[in-house]
Protein backbone atom coordinates (compact mmCIF):
# COMPACT_ATOMS: atom_id res chain seq x y z
CA UNK A 1 0.00 0.00 0.00
CA UNK A 2 0.91 3.40 -0.86
CA UNK A 3 0.38 6.28 2.06
CA UNK A 4 0.14 9.98 0.86
CA UNK A 5 1.40 12.42 3.47
CA UNK A 6 0.61 16.15 3.30
CA UNK A 7 3.66 18.31 3.86
CA UNK A 8 2.88 22.53 4.17
CA UNK A 9 5.87 24.44 4.81
CA UNK A 10 4.27 27.01 7.07
CA UNK A 11 5.95 30.47 9.26
CA UNK A 12 7.79 28.34 11.93
CA UNK A 13 5.75 27.90 15.10
CA UNK A 14 8.70 30.08 17.16
CA UNK A 15 7.84 32.96 15.13
CA UNK A 16 6.39 35.92 16.43
CA UNK A 17 3.73 37.45 14.12
CA UNK A 18 3.99 40.33 12.56
CA UNK A 19 1.24 42.54 11.05
CA UNK A 20 2.06 44.36 7.95
CA UNK A 21 1.00 48.15 9.11
CA UNK A 22 -1.24 48.77 5.72
CA UNK A 23 -2.99 44.83 6.73
CA UNK A 24 -2.00 43.68 3.57
CA UNK A 25 -0.71 40.58 5.39
CA UNK A 26 1.38 39.25 7.88
CA UNK A 27 5.55 39.35 7.45
CA UNK A 28 6.79 36.48 5.94
CA UNK A 29 10.17 37.87 4.47
CA UNK A 30 13.22 36.42 6.08
CA UNK A 31 11.15 34.38 8.80
CA UNK A 32 12.27 31.28 9.53
CA UNK A 33 10.33 28.15 7.83
CA UNK A 34 9.59 24.87 8.75
CA UNK A 35 7.51 22.01 8.00
CA UNK A 36 4.01 22.08 9.76
CA UNK A 37 4.23 20.14 13.24
CA UNK A 38 0.62 18.41 12.24
CA UNK A 39 2.64 16.98 8.75
CA UNK A 40 5.51 16.09 10.58
CA UNK A 41 3.80 13.61 12.62
CA UNK A 42 1.97 12.83 9.40
CA UNK A 43 5.21 12.09 8.05
CA UNK A 44 6.03 10.28 11.22
CA UNK A 45 3.19 7.82 11.17
CA UNK A 46 3.28 7.00 7.73
CA UNK A 47 7.27 6.39 8.02
CA UNK A 48 6.30 3.89 11.11
CA UNK A 49 3.89 1.98 8.99
CA UNK A 50 6.11 1.38 6.20
CA UNK A 51 8.61 0.28 9.28
CA UNK A 52 5.72 -1.98 10.02
CA UNK A 53 5.31 -3.64 6.72
CA UNK A 54 1.57 -1.86 6.65
CA UNK A 55 2.80 0.24 3.51
CA UNK A 56 5.56 0.05 0.76
CA UNK A 57 5.77 3.51 -0.10
CA UNK A 58 5.60 6.80 1.39
CA UNK A 59 4.98 10.29 -0.57
CA UNK A 60 5.56 13.26 0.82
CA UNK A 61 3.15 16.48 -1.12
CA UNK A 62 3.50 19.66 -1.46
CA UNK A 63 1.51 22.61 -2.55
CA UNK A 64 3.41 25.83 -3.08
CA UNK A 65 5.84 28.12 -5.13
CA UNK A 66 8.91 26.82 -6.68
CA UNK A 67 11.63 27.71 -3.59
CA UNK A 68 9.67 24.57 -2.06
CA UNK A 69 12.42 21.67 -3.08
CA UNK A 70 14.42 22.57 -0.07
CA UNK A 71 11.52 21.43 2.32
CA UNK A 72 10.72 18.43 0.58
CA UNK A 73 13.97 17.17 0.75
CA UNK A 74 14.02 17.17 4.30
CA UNK A 75 10.35 15.44 3.99
CA UNK A 76 12.65 13.09 1.86
CA UNK A 77 15.44 13.45 4.42
CA UNK A 78 13.29 12.13 7.11
CA UNK A 79 11.96 8.92 5.04
CA UNK A 80 9.72 9.65 2.24
CA UNK A 81 10.59 7.41 -0.66
CA UNK A 82 9.26 10.53 -3.23
CA UNK A 83 7.96 13.77 -3.22
CA UNK A 84 5.39 15.33 -5.37
CA UNK A 85 5.27 19.26 -5.55
CA UNK A 86 2.51 20.62 -7.44
CA UNK A 87 3.75 24.22 -8.03
CA UNK A 88 1.45 27.31 -8.37
CA UNK A 89 2.54 31.01 -7.43
CA UNK A 90 -0.81 31.53 -5.56
CA UNK A 91 -1.79 30.43 -2.37
CA UNK A 92 -4.49 27.79 -2.53
CA UNK A 93 -7.81 27.63 -0.54
CA UNK A 94 -8.47 24.21 1.31
CA UNK A 95 -10.70 23.66 -1.47
CA UNK A 96 -8.30 23.71 -4.03
CA UNK A 97 -5.69 21.71 -1.41
CA UNK A 98 -8.36 19.36 -1.41
CA UNK A 99 -8.89 19.11 -4.91
CA UNK A 100 -5.17 18.70 -5.91
CA UNK A 101 -5.22 15.99 -3.09
CA UNK A 102 -8.05 13.97 -4.74
CA UNK A 103 -5.77 14.39 -8.46
CA UNK A 104 -2.84 12.72 -6.71
CA UNK A 105 -5.03 10.27 -4.68
CA UNK A 106 -6.72 9.65 -8.66
CA UNK A 107 -3.54 8.64 -10.03
CA UNK A 108 -1.59 7.08 -7.39
CA UNK A 109 -4.27 4.98 -5.70
CA UNK A 110 -3.04 5.13 -2.09
CA UNK A 111 -4.75 3.25 0.63
CA UNK A 112 -4.19 5.82 3.27
CA UNK A 113 -3.87 9.70 3.25
CA UNK A 114 -2.26 11.19 6.02
CA UNK A 115 -2.61 14.93 6.48
CA UNK A 116 -2.34 17.59 9.19
CA UNK A 117 -5.58 18.21 11.52
CA UNK A 118 -4.49 22.00 10.53
CA UNK A 119 -1.84 23.69 9.28
CA UNK A 120 -0.26 26.61 11.93
CA UNK A 121 -0.67 29.43 9.59
CA UNK A 122 -4.26 29.41 8.11
CA UNK A 123 -5.51 27.56 11.04
CA UNK A 124 -8.17 26.20 8.68
CA UNK A 125 -8.72 22.36 9.66
CA UNK A 126 -10.47 21.68 6.41
CA UNK A 127 -8.40 20.25 3.70
CA UNK A 128 -8.75 16.18 5.21
CA UNK A 129 -12.13 16.64 5.59
CA UNK A 130 -12.82 17.86 2.30
CA UNK A 131 -10.97 15.70 0.51
CA UNK A 132 -12.59 12.49 1.88
CA UNK A 133 -15.99 14.06 1.52
CA UNK A 134 -14.96 14.28 -2.58
CA UNK A 135 -13.17 10.86 -2.57
CA UNK A 136 -16.24 9.71 -1.06
CA UNK A 137 -13.61 7.69 1.66
CA UNK A 138 -13.87 7.93 5.23
CA UNK A 139 -12.09 10.88 7.68
CA UNK A 140 -10.29 10.08 11.36
CA UNK A 141 -10.14 13.26 12.22
CA UNK A 142 -7.51 14.14 15.63
CA UNK A 143 -6.06 11.00 15.60
CA UNK A 144 -3.86 10.20 18.55
CA UNK A 145 -3.72 6.40 18.09
CA UNK A 146 -3.88 4.61 14.31
CA UNK A 147 -3.85 1.04 14.08
CA UNK A 148 -3.94 -0.82 10.55
CA UNK A 149 -5.27 -4.20 9.97
CA UNK A 150 -7.46 -6.40 7.71
CA UNK A 151 -7.89 -3.51 5.54
CA UNK A 152 -9.43 -1.03 7.81
CA UNK A 153 -8.18 1.55 10.09
CA UNK A 154 -9.11 1.65 14.05
CA UNK A 155 -8.61 5.34 15.02
CA UNK A 156 -8.43 6.76 18.39
CA UNK A 157 -9.22 10.43 17.78
CA UNK A 158 -9.05 13.29 20.17
CA UNK A 159 -12.72 15.19 20.80
CA UNK A 160 -13.82 17.42 23.19
CA UNK A 161 -15.87 14.63 25.65
CA UNK A 162 -12.43 12.64 25.58
CA UNK A 163 -11.07 9.95 23.06
CA UNK A 164 -13.49 8.64 20.47
CA UNK A 165 -12.56 5.26 18.75
CA UNK A 166 -13.53 4.57 15.21
CA UNK A 167 -13.31 2.29 12.41
CA UNK A 168 -12.82 3.00 8.78
CA UNK A 169 -12.77 1.13 5.87
CA UNK A 170 -9.66 1.62 3.42
CA UNK A 171 -9.13 3.98 1.68
CA UNK A 172 -9.45 6.80 4.15
CA UNK A 173 -8.00 9.94 4.92
CA UNK A 174 -6.31 10.47 8.21
CA UNK A 175 -5.69 14.00 10.35
CA UNK A 176 -3.12 14.20 12.89
CA UNK A 177 -3.30 15.71 16.66
CA UNK A 178 -0.15 16.20 18.34
CA UNK A 179 0.13 13.15 20.64
CA UNK A 180 -0.21 10.50 17.97
CA UNK A 181 3.41 10.13 17.66
CA UNK A 182 7.02 12.15 18.02
CA UNK A 183 8.52 12.31 14.63
CA UNK A 184 12.18 11.45 14.68
CA UNK A 185 15.04 14.15 14.46
CA UNK A 186 16.68 14.17 10.59
CA UNK A 187 20.21 12.33 10.57
CA UNK A 188 22.95 14.15 8.80
CA UNK A 189 23.74 10.98 6.43
CA UNK A 190 19.94 11.09 5.33
CA UNK A 191 20.24 14.40 4.23
CA UNK A 192 22.56 13.30 2.13
CA UNK A 193 20.33 10.30 0.58
CA UNK A 194 17.53 12.27 0.48
CA UNK A 195 19.35 13.98 -2.60
CA UNK A 196 19.35 11.36 -5.31
CA UNK A 197 15.28 10.57 -4.03
CA UNK A 198 12.93 11.67 -7.01
CA UNK A 199 10.86 14.59 -6.78
CA UNK A 200 7.90 15.10 -9.36
CA UNK A 201 6.94 18.54 -9.96
CA UNK A 202 3.39 19.19 -11.63
CA UNK A 203 2.18 22.83 -12.43
CA UNK A 204 -0.87 22.87 -10.68
CA UNK A 205 -2.78 24.41 -13.62
CA UNK A 206 -1.99 20.98 -15.22
CA UNK A 207 -3.87 18.52 -12.67
CA UNK A 208 -7.29 20.35 -14.25
CA UNK A 209 -8.14 21.32 -10.62
CA UNK A 210 -10.78 24.14 -10.18
CA UNK A 211 -9.12 26.88 -8.40
CA UNK A 212 -11.38 29.34 -7.98
CA UNK A 213 -11.89 30.68 -4.59
CA UNK A 214 -15.10 32.57 -3.54
CA UNK A 215 -13.74 33.69 0.10
CA UNK A 216 -11.33 36.46 -0.11
CA UNK A 217 -8.85 37.94 2.56
CA UNK A 218 -9.20 41.21 2.30
CA UNK A 219 -7.72 42.62 5.79
CA UNK A 220 -4.97 41.65 7.74
CA UNK A 221 -5.25 42.87 11.76
CA UNK A 222 -3.52 42.21 15.09
CA UNK A 223 -5.24 41.21 17.94
CA UNK A 224 -6.80 43.54 20.45
CA UNK A 225 -4.12 43.77 23.52
CA UNK A 226 -4.78 43.50 26.76
CA UNK A 227 -4.02 46.12 29.05
CA UNK A 228 -0.93 45.45 31.43
CA UNK A 229 -2.33 44.05 34.88
CA UNK A 230 -0.58 44.40 38.36
CA UNK A 231 1.48 42.14 40.26
CA UNK A 232 0.36 41.56 43.90
CA UNK A 233 2.68 39.89 46.77
CA UNK A 234 0.92 37.61 48.47
CA UNK A 235 -2.04 34.89 48.58
CA UNK A 236 -3.83 37.75 50.47
CA UNK A 237 -3.13 40.32 47.68
CA UNK A 238 -5.02 38.20 44.93
CA UNK A 239 -8.10 37.18 47.27
CA UNK A 240 -8.65 40.89 47.91
CA UNK A 241 -7.85 41.92 44.50
CA UNK A 242 -10.13 38.99 42.74
CA UNK A 243 -13.30 40.17 45.50
CA UNK A 244 -12.74 43.51 44.30
CA UNK A 245 -13.60 42.78 40.67
CA UNK A 246 -16.78 40.33 42.23
CA UNK A 247 -14.91 37.31 41.43
CA UNK A 248 -14.70 35.69 44.56
CA UNK B 1 -33.18 36.86 1.18
CA UNK B 2 -30.93 35.30 3.66
CA UNK B 3 -31.38 31.67 5.79
CA UNK B 4 -28.96 29.83 7.97
CA UNK B 5 -29.20 26.31 8.50
CA UNK B 6 -27.51 25.57 12.07
CA UNK B 7 -26.39 22.39 12.47
CA UNK B 8 -27.23 21.40 16.72
CA UNK B 9 -24.49 19.49 18.24
CA UNK B 10 -25.38 17.15 21.00
CA UNK B 11 -24.28 14.07 23.44
CA UNK B 12 -26.38 11.72 25.10
CA UNK B 13 -29.41 13.26 24.07
CA UNK B 14 -28.87 16.34 25.96
CA UNK B 15 -28.23 19.57 23.13
CA UNK B 16 -24.36 20.91 23.54
CA UNK B 17 -24.68 24.90 24.28
CA UNK B 18 -22.24 25.27 21.79
CA UNK B 19 -25.29 25.41 19.69
CA UNK B 20 -26.77 28.64 20.74
CA UNK B 21 -23.56 30.15 20.58
CA UNK B 22 -23.72 29.31 16.68
CA UNK B 23 -27.43 31.24 16.84
CA UNK B 24 -25.51 33.99 18.72
CA UNK B 25 -23.32 34.39 15.59
CA UNK B 26 -26.52 33.71 12.98
CA UNK B 27 -28.34 36.40 14.53
CA UNK B 28 -25.76 38.98 14.32
CA UNK B 29 -26.05 37.98 10.39
CA UNK B 30 -29.48 39.64 10.60
CA UNK B 31 -31.07 36.56 8.38
CA UNK B 32 -34.82 36.21 7.40
CA UNK B 33 -34.84 32.78 8.93
CA UNK B 34 -32.17 30.84 11.49
CA UNK B 35 -33.37 26.83 11.49
CA UNK B 36 -31.56 24.31 13.68
CA UNK B 37 -31.34 20.45 12.33
CA UNK B 38 -31.04 18.03 14.83
CA UNK B 39 -29.56 14.92 13.45
CA UNK B 40 -29.93 12.55 15.64
CA UNK B 41 -31.45 8.30 15.88
CA UNK B 42 -34.04 9.73 18.45
CA UNK B 43 -33.98 13.75 18.21
CA UNK B 44 -36.94 14.35 19.91
CA UNK B 45 -35.83 15.46 23.24
CA UNK B 46 -32.58 17.46 21.95
CA UNK B 47 -35.03 19.32 19.26
CA UNK B 48 -37.19 20.38 22.31
CA UNK B 49 -34.18 22.18 23.98
CA UNK B 50 -32.92 23.49 20.50
CA UNK B 51 -36.55 24.61 19.68
CA UNK B 52 -36.35 26.64 22.84
CA UNK B 53 -33.42 28.35 21.78
CA UNK B 54 -33.83 32.56 21.01
CA UNK B 55 -34.45 34.20 17.63
CA UNK B 56 -35.18 30.25 16.52
CA UNK B 57 -37.77 30.19 13.40
CA UNK B 58 -38.06 26.50 13.27
CA UNK B 59 -36.26 22.84 14.43
CA UNK B 60 -35.72 20.24 11.92
CA UNK B 61 -35.58 16.96 13.22
CA UNK B 62 -34.12 14.26 11.07
CA UNK B 63 -34.29 11.19 12.67
CA UNK B 64 -32.21 7.97 11.08
CA UNK B 65 -30.46 4.86 13.44
CA UNK B 66 -27.32 5.62 11.40
CA UNK B 67 -27.22 8.96 13.51
CA UNK B 68 -26.98 7.23 16.79
CA UNK B 69 -23.69 8.45 16.48
CA UNK B 70 -21.85 11.89 15.07
CA UNK B 71 -19.76 10.50 12.27
CA UNK B 72 -18.97 13.45 9.64
CA UNK B 73 -18.60 10.69 6.84
CA UNK B 74 -22.64 9.95 7.71
CA UNK B 75 -24.45 13.03 8.91
CA UNK B 76 -22.40 15.29 6.10
CA UNK B 77 -24.32 14.18 2.92
CA UNK B 78 -27.65 15.13 5.26
CA UNK B 79 -26.59 17.94 5.70
CA UNK B 80 -25.91 19.05 2.59
CA UNK B 81 -29.18 17.93 1.53
CA UNK B 82 -31.22 19.92 3.46
CA UNK B 83 -28.64 22.92 2.84
CA UNK B 84 -30.56 23.53 -0.25
CA UNK B 85 -32.81 26.67 -0.05
CA UNK B 86 -30.36 28.36 2.64
CA UNK B 87 -27.50 30.65 2.38
CA UNK B 88 -25.77 29.99 5.27
CA UNK B 89 -24.98 26.70 7.27
CA UNK B 90 -22.84 27.21 10.26
CA UNK B 91 -21.63 24.70 13.25
CA UNK B 92 -19.92 25.77 16.40
CA UNK B 93 -16.12 25.53 16.20
CA UNK B 94 -16.01 22.41 18.76
CA UNK B 95 -13.94 18.85 17.03
CA UNK B 96 -17.81 18.07 16.23
CA UNK B 97 -18.17 20.74 14.00
CA UNK B 98 -14.64 20.83 13.03
CA UNK B 99 -14.88 17.58 11.66
CA UNK B 100 -18.13 17.70 10.09
CA UNK B 101 -18.24 21.27 8.53
CA UNK B 102 -15.27 20.77 6.02
CA UNK B 103 -16.76 18.08 4.63
CA UNK B 104 -20.52 19.79 4.08
CA UNK B 105 -18.69 22.33 2.21
CA UNK B 106 -17.05 20.52 -0.02
CA UNK B 107 -19.99 18.49 -0.96
CA UNK B 108 -21.17 21.94 -1.31
CA UNK B 109 -18.44 23.09 -3.14
CA UNK B 110 -17.31 25.67 -1.54
CA UNK B 111 -14.81 26.56 0.92
CA UNK B 112 -15.29 27.42 4.41
CA UNK B 113 -15.16 29.97 7.20
CA UNK B 114 -13.57 28.75 10.09
CA UNK B 115 -13.63 30.08 13.39
CA UNK B 116 -15.29 33.00 12.76
CA UNK B 117 -15.52 35.67 15.58
CA UNK B 118 -17.63 38.96 14.00
CA UNK B 119 -19.82 39.32 11.32
CA UNK B 120 -19.45 42.08 10.18
CA UNK B 121 -22.04 41.57 7.47
CA UNK B 122 -23.81 38.32 5.73
CA UNK B 123 -20.73 37.59 3.67
CA UNK B 124 -18.35 39.37 5.74
CA UNK B 125 -16.55 37.49 8.83
CA UNK B 126 -13.44 38.72 10.85
CA UNK B 127 -11.55 35.08 12.12
CA UNK B 128 -8.40 34.34 13.54
CA UNK B 129 -4.89 32.82 12.11
CA UNK B 130 -1.77 32.02 12.80
CA UNK B 131 -2.91 31.23 16.83
CA UNK B 132 -4.83 34.24 17.31
CA UNK B 133 -1.64 36.41 16.07
CA UNK B 134 -3.58 37.83 13.06
CA UNK B 135 -7.17 38.66 12.89
CA UNK B 136 -8.27 38.81 8.85
CA UNK B 137 -11.39 40.06 7.44
CA UNK B 138 -13.03 37.31 4.85
CA UNK B 139 -15.25 38.27 2.45
CA UNK B 140 -17.76 35.12 0.79
CA UNK B 141 -18.91 36.20 -2.78
CA UNK B 142 -22.90 36.73 -2.39
CA UNK B 143 -23.51 34.54 -4.91
CA UNK B 144 -22.31 30.82 -2.76
CA UNK B 145 -23.13 29.51 -0.30
CA UNK B 146 -21.18 30.69 2.93
CA UNK B 147 -20.06 27.23 5.25
CA UNK B 148 -18.90 28.69 8.53
CA UNK B 149 -17.39 27.21 12.02
CA UNK B 150 -18.39 29.62 14.75
CA UNK B 151 -15.38 30.19 17.38
CA UNK B 152 -17.40 29.87 20.49
CA UNK B 153 -15.46 31.71 22.87
CA UNK B 154 -16.38 34.95 20.55
CA UNK B 155 -20.05 34.80 20.80
CA UNK B 156 -22.62 34.06 23.96
CA UNK B 157 -25.19 31.74 24.81
CA UNK B 158 -28.68 32.76 22.91
CA UNK B 159 -31.31 32.93 26.05
CA UNK B 160 -33.52 29.88 26.41
CA UNK B 161 -36.88 31.73 25.98
CA UNK B 162 -38.30 30.76 22.77
CA UNK B 163 -40.52 28.42 21.72
CA UNK B 164 -39.67 27.39 17.92
CA UNK B 165 -42.04 24.87 16.02
CA UNK B 166 -40.26 21.07 15.24
CA UNK B 167 -40.84 19.61 12.23
CA UNK B 168 -39.52 15.87 11.24
CA UNK B 169 -37.57 16.19 7.99
CA UNK B 170 -36.62 12.68 6.05
CA UNK B 171 -33.86 13.30 3.80
CA UNK B 172 -33.32 11.21 0.48
CA UNK B 173 -29.45 10.52 1.05
CA UNK B 174 -27.45 7.17 0.62
CA UNK B 175 -25.15 6.71 3.65
CA UNK B 176 -21.78 5.55 3.47
CA UNK B 177 -21.31 1.90 5.67
CA UNK B 178 -17.57 3.06 6.00
CA UNK B 179 -16.92 4.66 8.62
CA UNK B 180 -18.47 2.93 11.82
CA UNK B 181 -18.00 4.46 15.58
CA UNK B 182 -16.21 2.12 18.29
CA UNK B 183 -16.79 3.41 21.79
CA UNK B 184 -15.76 6.76 23.54
CA UNK B 185 -14.44 7.07 26.46
CA UNK B 186 -15.61 10.32 28.62
CA UNK B 187 -14.26 11.90 30.93
CA UNK B 188 -16.19 11.70 34.16
CA UNK B 189 -16.07 14.84 35.95
CA UNK B 190 -18.50 16.67 38.75
CA UNK B 191 -16.75 19.55 37.83
CA UNK B 192 -18.21 22.50 35.60
CA UNK B 193 -17.58 21.57 31.88
CA UNK B 194 -14.40 23.40 30.83
CA UNK B 195 -15.86 25.40 27.48
CA UNK B 196 -18.97 26.79 29.45
CA UNK B 197 -17.52 27.45 33.29
CA UNK B 198 -17.69 30.63 34.30
CA UNK B 199 -14.09 30.18 36.07
CA UNK B 200 -11.49 27.82 34.92
CA UNK B 201 -7.97 27.12 36.96
CA UNK B 202 -5.66 25.52 34.64
CA UNK B 203 -2.10 23.77 35.70
CA UNK B 204 0.87 23.45 33.63
CA UNK B 205 3.78 21.36 33.50
CA UNK B 206 4.76 23.28 36.57
CA UNK B 207 2.74 20.98 39.25
CA UNK B 208 4.97 18.43 38.42
CA UNK B 209 3.30 14.77 38.34
CA UNK B 210 -0.80 13.35 38.21
CA UNK B 211 -0.29 12.97 42.44
CA UNK B 212 0.73 17.15 42.18
CA UNK B 213 -2.38 17.90 40.19
CA UNK B 214 -5.05 17.15 43.26
CA UNK B 215 -3.81 20.69 44.54
CA UNK B 216 -5.19 21.62 41.33
CA UNK B 217 -8.57 20.03 41.54
CA UNK B 218 -8.62 20.94 45.57
CA UNK B 219 -8.41 24.65 44.69
CA UNK B 220 -10.99 24.79 41.47
CA UNK B 221 -13.91 22.60 43.85
CA UNK B 222 -12.97 25.46 46.45
CA UNK B 223 -14.07 28.30 43.90
CA UNK B 224 -16.14 25.85 41.43
CA UNK B 225 -13.80 26.25 38.64
CA UNK B 226 -13.66 23.84 35.77
CA UNK B 227 -9.85 22.66 35.63
CA UNK B 228 -7.88 22.88 32.57
CA UNK B 229 -4.19 22.45 31.57
CA UNK B 230 -1.05 23.49 29.16
CA UNK B 231 -0.32 20.97 26.25
CA UNK B 232 2.63 19.70 28.78
CA UNK B 233 0.59 18.66 31.62
CA UNK B 234 -1.14 16.45 28.78
CA UNK B 235 1.62 15.00 27.31
CA UNK B 236 3.19 14.00 30.33
CA UNK B 237 0.25 12.30 31.26
CA UNK B 238 -0.93 14.64 34.36
CA UNK B 239 -4.66 15.23 33.22
CA UNK B 240 -6.26 13.71 29.92
CA UNK B 241 -6.49 15.67 26.51
CA UNK B 242 -9.82 16.48 27.04
CA UNK B 243 -8.53 19.22 29.36
CA UNK B 244 -6.13 21.04 27.39
CA UNK B 245 -6.61 24.85 26.67
CA UNK B 246 -4.87 26.58 23.18
CA UNK B 247 -4.71 26.11 19.99
CA UNK B 248 -4.55 22.66 19.18
CA UNK B 249 -6.82 22.36 22.37
CA UNK B 250 -9.99 24.26 23.99
CA UNK B 251 -10.46 27.39 23.32
CA UNK B 252 -12.38 29.69 26.14
CA UNK B 253 -13.72 32.49 27.48
CA UNK B 254 -14.03 32.13 31.03
CA UNK B 255 -15.06 35.68 33.56
CA UNK B 256 -11.89 34.35 35.74
CA UNK B 257 -8.74 32.17 34.45
CA UNK B 258 -6.03 30.95 37.02
CA UNK B 259 -3.01 29.89 35.34
CA UNK B 260 -0.86 27.80 37.84
CA UNK B 261 2.86 26.52 36.74
CA UNK B 262 2.01 27.58 33.26
CA UNK B 263 4.52 29.65 31.33
CA UNK B 264 2.74 31.51 28.87
CA UNK B 265 3.55 29.70 25.61
CA UNK B 266 1.42 31.69 22.38
CA UNK B 267 -0.16 28.66 21.38
CA UNK B 268 -1.55 28.41 25.26
CA UNK B 269 -2.85 31.90 25.59
CA UNK B 270 -4.80 31.91 22.17
CA UNK B 271 -7.11 29.41 24.02
CA UNK B 272 -7.66 32.12 26.64
CA UNK B 273 -7.36 35.78 24.85
CA UNK B 274 -11.24 36.34 25.40
CA UNK B 275 -10.93 35.15 29.16
CA UNK B 276 -12.48 38.33 31.44
CA UNK B 277 -9.84 38.03 34.08
CA UNK B 278 -6.28 35.79 33.74
CA UNK B 279 -4.41 35.50 37.11
CA UNK B 280 -1.00 33.94 36.58
CA UNK B 281 0.57 32.25 39.66
CA UNK B 282 4.25 30.71 38.38
CA UNK B 283 7.30 31.10 40.56
CA UNK B 284 9.28 32.85 37.50
CA UNK B 285 8.79 36.57 37.72
CA UNK B 286 9.78 36.63 34.03
CA UNK B 287 7.25 34.44 32.72
CA UNK B 288 5.61 35.09 29.27
CA UNK B 289 2.29 34.71 30.95
CA UNK B 290 2.71 37.69 33.21
CA UNK B 291 2.79 39.75 30.00
CA UNK B 292 -1.36 39.20 29.43
CA UNK B 293 -2.26 38.26 32.98
CA UNK B 294 -4.33 40.87 34.75
CA UNK B 295 -3.17 39.84 37.99
CA UNK B 296 0.30 38.44 38.86
CA UNK B 297 1.53 36.62 41.87
CA UNK B 298 5.12 35.36 41.94
CA UNK B 299 5.92 32.14 44.07
CA UNK B 300 5.39 28.82 44.74
CA UNK B 301 2.10 27.05 43.73
CA UNK B 302 3.03 24.56 46.51
CA UNK B 303 2.57 27.16 48.91
CA UNK B 304 0.63 29.60 47.30
CA UNK B 305 -2.69 27.44 46.70
CA UNK B 306 -2.84 26.26 50.22
CA UNK B 307 -2.53 29.78 51.55
CA UNK B 308 -4.82 31.08 48.99
CA UNK B 309 -7.68 28.32 50.11
CA UNK B 310 -7.28 29.61 53.55
CA UNK B 311 -7.47 33.09 52.66
CA UNK B 312 -10.92 32.70 50.74
CA UNK B 313 -11.89 31.03 53.90
C1 LIG C 1 2.49 31.20 -2.55
C2 LIG C 1 1.61 31.05 -1.37
C3 LIG C 1 1.29 32.17 -0.65
C4 LIG C 1 0.45 32.07 0.47
N1 LIG C 1 0.16 33.20 1.12
C5 LIG C 1 -0.66 33.16 2.17
C6 LIG C 1 -1.01 34.36 2.85
O1 LIG C 1 -0.59 35.47 2.51
N2 LIG C 1 -1.80 34.25 3.93
C7 LIG C 1 -2.28 33.04 4.35
O2 LIG C 1 -2.98 33.02 5.33
N3 LIG C 1 -1.99 31.89 3.70
C8 LIG C 1 -1.18 31.91 2.64
N4 LIG C 1 -0.89 30.75 2.00
C9 LIG C 1 -1.42 29.46 2.54
C10 LIG C 1 -2.63 28.90 1.79
O3 LIG C 1 -3.67 29.80 1.72
C11 LIG C 1 -3.06 27.60 2.54
O4 LIG C 1 -2.23 26.58 2.07
C12 LIG C 1 -4.49 27.15 2.27
O5 LIG C 1 -5.38 28.15 2.64
C13 LIG C 1 -4.82 25.87 3.05
O6 LIG C 1 -5.19 26.22 4.39
P1 LIG C 1 -4.57 25.46 5.60
O7 LIG C 1 -3.21 25.10 5.26
O8 LIG C 1 -4.83 26.23 6.82
O9 LIG C 1 -5.48 24.15 5.56
P2 LIG C 1 -5.67 23.02 6.63
O10 LIG C 1 -6.95 22.47 6.24
O11 LIG C 1 -5.52 23.63 8.00
O12 LIG C 1 -4.49 22.06 6.33
C14 LIG C 1 -4.56 20.74 6.84
C15 LIG C 1 -3.54 19.85 6.19
O13 LIG C 1 -3.75 19.80 4.78
C16 LIG C 1 -2.51 19.59 4.11
N5 LIG C 1 -2.23 20.76 3.26
C17 LIG C 1 -2.94 21.92 3.17
N6 LIG C 1 -2.35 22.75 2.29
C18 LIG C 1 -1.25 22.13 1.83
C19 LIG C 1 -0.22 22.48 0.95
N7 LIG C 1 -0.20 23.69 0.35
N8 LIG C 1 0.78 21.59 0.72
C20 LIG C 1 0.78 20.37 1.32
N9 LIG C 1 -0.17 19.98 2.19
C21 LIG C 1 -1.16 20.84 2.44
C22 LIG C 1 -1.47 19.49 5.19
O14 LIG C 1 -1.29 18.13 5.52
C23 LIG C 1 -2.10 20.25 6.35
O15 LIG C 1 -1.60 19.86 7.60
C24 LIG C 1 -0.05 30.81 0.90
C25 LIG C 1 0.27 29.68 0.15
C26 LIG C 1 1.09 29.79 -0.96
C27 LIG C 1 1.42 28.56 -1.72
C1 LIG D 1 1.71 23.21 16.92
C2 LIG D 1 1.71 23.40 18.40
C3 LIG D 1 0.50 23.46 19.07
C4 LIG D 1 0.46 23.62 20.45
N1 LIG D 1 -0.76 23.70 21.06
C5 LIG D 1 -0.81 23.92 22.39
C6 LIG D 1 -2.06 24.05 23.08
O1 LIG D 1 -3.14 23.90 22.50
N2 LIG D 1 -2.05 24.30 24.41
C7 LIG D 1 -0.89 24.46 25.12
O2 LIG D 1 -0.96 24.70 26.33
N3 LIG D 1 0.29 24.33 24.51
C8 LIG D 1 0.36 24.06 23.17
N4 LIG D 1 1.57 23.91 22.57
C9 LIG D 1 2.78 23.81 23.44
C10 LIG D 1 3.34 25.14 23.90
O3 LIG D 1 4.22 25.63 22.92
C11 LIG D 1 4.12 24.95 25.23
O4 LIG D 1 5.11 23.98 25.05
C12 LIG D 1 3.24 24.54 26.41
O5 LIG D 1 2.10 25.36 26.50
C13 LIG D 1 4.05 24.64 27.68
O6 LIG D 1 3.28 24.19 28.77
P1 LIG D 1 3.61 24.73 30.25
O7 LIG D 1 3.47 26.19 30.29
O8 LIG D 1 2.78 23.92 31.18
O9 LIG D 1 5.10 24.24 30.46
P2 LIG D 1 6.45 25.07 30.61
O10 LIG D 1 6.63 25.97 29.47
O11 LIG D 1 7.50 24.08 30.89
O12 LIG D 1 6.18 25.98 31.87
C14 LIG D 1 6.09 25.50 33.18
C15 LIG D 1 6.03 26.72 34.08
O13 LIG D 1 5.82 26.30 35.41
C16 LIG D 1 6.55 27.15 36.28
N5 LIG D 1 6.76 26.42 37.53
C17 LIG D 1 7.50 25.29 37.72
N6 LIG D 1 7.42 24.90 39.01
C18 LIG D 1 6.61 25.78 39.65
C19 LIG D 1 6.17 25.91 40.99
N7 LIG D 1 6.51 25.02 41.93
N8 LIG D 1 5.36 26.95 41.29
C20 LIG D 1 4.99 27.85 40.35
N9 LIG D 1 5.40 27.78 39.07
C21 LIG D 1 6.20 26.75 38.72
C22 LIG D 1 7.80 27.46 35.52
O14 LIG D 1 8.38 28.68 35.97
C23 LIG D 1 7.31 27.55 34.09
O15 LIG D 1 6.98 28.89 33.74
C24 LIG D 1 1.66 23.73 21.20
C25 LIG D 1 2.87 23.68 20.52
C26 LIG D 1 2.90 23.50 19.14
C27 LIG D 1 4.21 23.43 18.46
Amino acid sequence: MKIIVGYKRVVDYNVRIQVKPDGSGVVTDGVKLSANPFDDIALEEALRLREKGVAEEVIVVGIGPADLTAHLRNGLAMGANRAIHVQTADAVSPLTAARTFLKLVEKEQPGLVILGKQAIDDDANQTGQMLAALWDRPQATFASKVEIAEGKATVTREVDAGLETIEADLPAVITTDLRLNEPRFIKLPDIMKAKSKPIDVVELGSLGVDAADHIKTTHYAAPAKRSKGVMVNDAAGLVAALKQKGLL
Amino acid sequence: MSKILVIAEHLDGKLNAATARAVSAAAAAKPDAIDIIVLSDAPEAIAAEAAKIDGVTKVLAVARAENAHALAAVLAPQVAKAAAGYSHVFAPSTTFGKDLAPRVAALLGVSQVSDVMTVEGPHSFKRPIYAGNAIVTVDVDAGSTVVATIRTASWPAAASNGNAPVEALSLDATLPSHTRFVNLQQGKSDRPDLQGAAKVVSGGRGVGSKENFEIIYKFADKIGAAVGASRAAVDAGYVPNEMQVGQTGKIIAPELYIAVGISGAIQHLTGIKDAGTIVAINKDGEAPIFEIADIGLVGDLFKILPELESAIG
